[in-house]
């Protein structure tokens, strides 16, 4: 009995999407609201991210002197690629018809196309940050992304699919049990999603030296409504991660019914688990320095050891049980 | 050791190269010798590990006297030569001491002095802004520029080049993403590593020495002031005690106490924000916060005391331009007090976390030798094992009536030059106390100021970067001839250089901000 247009379903899957990407700046202005509390200070209004994409948005375009058709084309194709990253996670709601058109492997290949425009763009204009921050992100992510791969193969193996929907179905199916091999992929992939999205210890978001950026360094001659769009996506890509952190490892409260009051407990549940998420990532990031740079591979081959385990206890302990 | 024998080793060694000199016991020991000498003195010298402290020229009508100031056994020794008619032509000395290299060039492009033999002879402060065979210090040129057009950008200075596969250049600056002054920097790197840096300065020339032609003594500590903003209290002091030593000026020891009031709470202020910048640049935003606030509750109290946050223009010649009544100094010692328990806890604090100390460990290594080589001062000096405070050495009052504490550490990274300055700032709350019970009554300001003409001298203070020189000479009018402030930078930028090689390029800012020269008060 499948519906080849289920216009409940794909509403829902629009309505979810923009919900991701206008709450993105809301979450970045949590964070940045805990922090300033966290180290004693007067923080800036919830909203302020908002004013600071209207400003941009507002502002004119530079163009550098050299700058080709990639550097321009990027912020769109950057923006795209969120926009649709977006679509396919579950927030509030699983079994969206959407989610059957991608699972998380295809979610690691958004990601990765995303970032393989964003270098050629920083490469395109010549400067020396560009190509720095370019080779920088390269370094990173071709460390990041086989230790994203190893934490959703052990999500797969447990759930015996990579559809994202499916998996947090199965496990809130599975209800509360200890399982060491999520416990691993859970750690490894908090760690990705640190270096993704270039949080303290690995990147400094907030930074204004440009010798020590990594993503920073990459957009540093954006300006304007393309400074805006990529500053967006970034936020949207912080967003994707919690979202898939909390609704995969933690998917209790979600819901599986389309219906006004589950999804209403579920939009409320992910937005409490999203604001906790927060305090833990911002205590963090208070308490440590950003790490040397040629440190990060190290952080990353134990995030990368860690989802190895993850994998090897599911087949020890759990296969068969 | 008794106090002439290091003069008596000098004269002998002086003797044995044949090298003839004429002494005199003027402010500091003064040997006058001929141009041809000028090099091999300085190697005697280095021979006899002195330090370098400076060198600088002085154009008198149609010749130029150039000066040296050592540092021997901790006693000053000015080396004098006369280049009587042009061209004016000199030896290098910074084969002897790599130090003297920028000063050098920035002497030959104001003063027009040629260097013979030097390693590095590109031109330093000039970039393009007046024409390459005009001098700025010489009478003939207007102190009014003559021209509104825009100066060239500088586009073809001979960097150093490195060739080769994979070695890669990062020009950074001189306009930077945060506000900070304007400094250029070419990195060579391999991957991740410096190999080379090269620093272009002269960004911010805006003429001091120039203008300062034919000031009267009082418009000169106005100026003085504002040389480096950071540095104006060190600055100001320095100009003051040389225009008062030239003249025989008394400063009464109520006005020298407030002197010293005022130059320990900048050092205070800049140590305190220099501490949470250098957390800063490796994102520990927690302390650069702190300390803005300890920074900036300081600078404010010194508004309302002292009438200005960064303490501009409280010297005077012959005293201090404000008086602390009772009441001041008890909420001076009150804010004291608030102020370093703060402190406290927050070094408590950040001591606490290991990634912080994990990332600056062993970054940026400043080994002792390197840094004696280049002459360091101050914290950068004293991070390595050098141990130049002029307060202690040469000191002079109100310094010479209290200890100042000794801080010294040899391992020469950024974590050193964090904890001596931590420590620093410790010892300078501690003098604060000190000298605000010890203040003396009396007169703030020496009423009786005759100014002796064509007379001239030096001021040294330890500023919070380490020692400042200032060279003044007065004309017959008893207004200012020459004006030539010294920062410690000069000293402690060539050390940047090479504490940066090795280290990964994205350390460049923390090992920076550890070193923290100053940019206007080297681009004069």
């Amino acid at each position: 009995m499948l519906d080849l247009i289920d216009f409940k379903g794909w509403l829902l899957v629009i309505i979810q999407t923009w919900m991701f990407v206008f709450l993105a700046p809301l979450l970045v202005g949590w964070l940045t609201w805990l922090k300033c509390h966290l180290q004693n200070r007067r923080a800036p209004s919830l909203l302020q991210p908002y004013r600071n994409l209207w400003r941009l948005f507002h502002k004119d375009v530079l163009l550098p002197k050299h700058a080709s058709l990639i550097f321009r084309m990027n912020p769109y194709i950057v923006a795209g690629v969120m926009l649709i990253a977006a679509s396919i996670i579950p927030l509030f709601v699983v079994r969206m018809p959407s989610s059957a058109t991608a699972d998380v492997i295809v979610l690691v290949g958004f990601f990765a196309l995303a970032k393989f425009f964003q270098s050629l763009a920083a490469m395109d204009i010549g400067t020396a940050f560009g190509g720095m921050g370019a080779s920088r992100e390269m370094t990173v992510s071709a460390l990041a992304e086989p230790a994203m791969l190893m934490s959703v193969f052990t999500l797969a193996m447990v759930a015996h699919s990579t559809n994202l929907s499916t998996v947090v179905e199965t496990l809130i199916q599975h209800g509360l049990v200890l399982r060491p091999s999520l416990l691993f992929a859970f750690a490894g992939l908090v760690l990705v999603a640190i270096a993704e999205t270039g949080r303290i210890p690995v990147d400094n978001p907030s930074t204004h030296l440009e010798l020590t950026m990594i993503h920073e360094a990459m957009v540093l001659e954006y300006s304007g409504r393309m400074l805006a769009l990529i500053e967006w996506s970034s936020m949207t890509k912080l967003m994707i991660y919690g979202v898939l952190i909390c609704n995969v490892f933690f998917p209790w409260g979600i819901a599986l019914h389309h219906d006004f009051y589950s999804m209403f407990i579920g939009f409320i549940a992910i937005a409490s688990k999203l604001m906790l998420l927060g305090v833990f990532l911002v205590v963090a990031e208070t308490v440590l320095a950003k790490m040397r740079l040629f440190r990060v591979p190290i952080f990353l081959s134990l995030a990368f050891t860690l989802s190895l385990l993850g994998l090897l206890s599911y087949i020890i302990l759990e296969v068969g049980s | 050791m008794s106090d002439n024998t290091w003069q008596q080793i000098l004269f002998t060694e002086l003797k044995r190269l044949n090298i003839t000199y004429k002494s005199q016991q003027l402010q500091y020991l003064t040997l006058s010798i001929d141009a041809t000498d000028w090099s091999k003195i300085s190697n005697v010298l280095r021979g006899l590990e002195a330090r370098f402290s400076g060198v600088w020229g002085d154009v008198l009508r149609t010749n130029i006297d150039v000066y040296a100031l050592f540092s021997l056994e901790q006693h000053y020794l000015l080396v004098k030569t006369n280049l009587p008619e042009p061209p004016f032509s000199l030896p290098s000395i910074s084969t002897c001491y790599p130090a003297a290299n920028r000063m050098e060039r920035h002497m030959r492009d104001l003063l027009g002095v040629e260097l013979q033999d030097s390693p590095d002879d590109r031109r330093w402060t000039r970039h393009q802004a007046w024409k390459d065979k005009e001098y700025p210090l010489h009478e003939n040129f207007p102190i009014k520029r003559t021209s509104y057009k825009k100066t060239d950008g500088d586009c073809k200075y001979p960097f150093f080049q490195t060739q080769g596969s994979s070695v890669c250049e990062v020009p950074v600056g001189p306009i930077h993403a945060g506000i900070i002054e304007p400094g250029h920097f070419r990195f060579q790197v391999i991957g991740e590593t410096v190999l080379n840096l090269e620093q272009r300065f002269g960004y911010t020339h805006k003429g001091i020495e120039k203008i300062a032609i034919g000031k009267t003594p009082a418009q000169l500590l106005k100026l003085a002031a504002r040389v480096s903003g950071d540095s104006s209290v060190a600055n100001t002091w320095c100009a003051a005690m040389a225009i008062e030593t030239a003249s025989n000026v008394k400063v009464p020891e109520r006005a020298i106490y407030l002197r010293a009031i005022l130059l320990e709470r900048e050092r205070i202020a800049n140590h305190i924000g220099d501490i949470g910048g250098i957390c800063n640049d490796v994102g520990f935003a927690f302390a650069h916060h702190q300390t803005a606030r300890l920074r900036e509750l300081w600078q404010r109290t010194n508004a309302q005391i002292f009438n200005h946050r960064l303490l501009m223009d409280t010297i005077v010649i012959g005293g201090v331009a404000n008086d602390i009544n009772p009441d001041q100094i008890q909420s001076l010692l009150q804010e004291l007090d608030t102020i370093s328990r703060d402190f406290d806890q927050f070094i408590d604090i950040i001591q606490d976390y290991p990634s912080l100390e994990d990332r600056l460990a062993t970054t940026g290594f400043l080994p002792h030798g390197t840094a004696k080589a280049l002459g360091c001062l101050g914290y950068v000096g004293r991070a390595s094992g050098i141990d130049v405070d002029v307060r202690r050495n040469n000191s002079y009052p109100p310094y010479d009536k209290y200890k100042v504490q000794h801080v010294l550490h040899s391992d020469g990274d950024v974590l050193s030059r964090l904890q001596v300055r931590v420590e620093e700032t410790r010892s300078s709350f501690k003098l604060l106390s000190a000298l605000l019970h010890g203040l003396a009554s009396g007169d703030i300001v020496n009423s009786k100021i005759t100014l002796l003409p064509n007379s001239q001298a030096l001021g040294i203070v330890a500023a919070w970067r380490g020692e400042m020189l200032a060279f003044i000479r007065l004309d017959d009018r008893g207004n200012i001839a020459r004006y030539y402030p010294r920062d410690p930078s000069w000293l402690n930028w060539p050390a940047l250089e090479a504490l940066i090689d090795d280290n990964i390029i994205a350390d460049f800012p923390v090992c920076n901000k550890s070193v923290n020269g100053s940019y206007s008060g080297v681009d004069l």
